[in-house]
């Protein structure tokens, strides 16, 4: 079975067409899960699935079987979905979805108004690209710290200082719209 | 920031974005749209915008530039 697996890597490294199609069948779901987290849109996570597999196909030959597919993958998908981010969403511009989101009732403080969840997610949504994505994944979705980094190919500590600039942003944003967390 | 207020931001930035449902696969099956990518590849020429006039163009040049390498400095002065 491991040799299987391995054969498959391998073939797909080659160019094999079946042996992409089989890993794609294995991980596209776990892929489009993890852009779903960061870009928070179902329509777009598809489309960046498809974009993150087709990178994954033009750059097989960089790929190295011994640090296995998931991992390499989601990287891919990562710089993807951040290249998404960079591009389309420029500053001021936050999608309906979240902002419907922001304001629909949850379980959430109930002294925490829709206002400012609305405004928080504004002003989230203005953060750099590389400061979003870090705090997307590690406080919002909770991923662990370590697949953050290896996400990003970045270090743990990295990702802790991108996370602390990127609510440090956030907070200045909100005192300035005279909202004191 | 000190730690409270890091933990406060936290909270409510978790209150305005709760996380999503990323259980749920996508709603179609993602395939043949990754084969459309890969076609359009294979599909799309090697070096697109170099016609074969192009090639034509350049070798009539070096042909001339060959049999009268005294038109090259005019050559030179119009590009």
């Amino acid at each position: 079975m491991r040799n299987g697996a391995s054969d498959v890597l391998n073939q797909f490294r080659q160019g094999d067409a079946d042996a992409f199609e089989a890993l794609f069948r294995q991980h596209q779901r776990a892929v489009y899960g993890w852009i779903l987290r960061i870009v928070r849109n179902p329509v777009t996570a598809e489309e960046l699935t498809v974009e993150s597999f087709w990178r994954i196909y033009q750059a097989r030959a960089r790929f190295d079987p011994a640090q296995g597919f998931e991992g390499w993958a989601r990287r891919i998908a990562t710089r993807v979905a951040l290249d998404w981010l960079r591009t389309r969403r420029t500053e001021g511009e936050v999608s309906l979805e979240v902002c419907a989101e922001a304001t629909a009732p949850t379980a959430a403080d109930p002294a925490v108004t829709a206002e400012i969840r609305r405004k928080t997610a504004m002003a989230f949504g203005r953060l750099p690209p590389k400061l979003r994505i870090a705090a997307t994944l590690a406080i919002i979705e909770e991923q662990p710290q370590k697949e953050v980094a290896a996400a990003l190919g970045i270090s743990v500590a990295a990702v802790k200082l991108r996370v602390f600039r990127a609510l440090r942003l956030l907070r200045k944003d909100l005192e300035k719209q005279g909202i004191t967390p | 920031m000190n730690e409270h207020d890091e933990d406060s931001m936290k909270k409510l930035l978790r209150q305005a974005l709760p996380p999503v449902n990323s259980n749920a696969g996508p709603e179609r099956d993602l395939w043949p749209g990754v084969l459309l990518r890969l076609d359009a590849r294979v599909a799309a020429p090697a070096s697109p915008g170099w016609a074969w006039f192009d090639g034509a163009l350049l070798a009539g040049l070096v042909g001339l530039a060959a049999i009268f390498p005294t038109a090259i400095p005019v050559f030179l002065y119009y590009l």
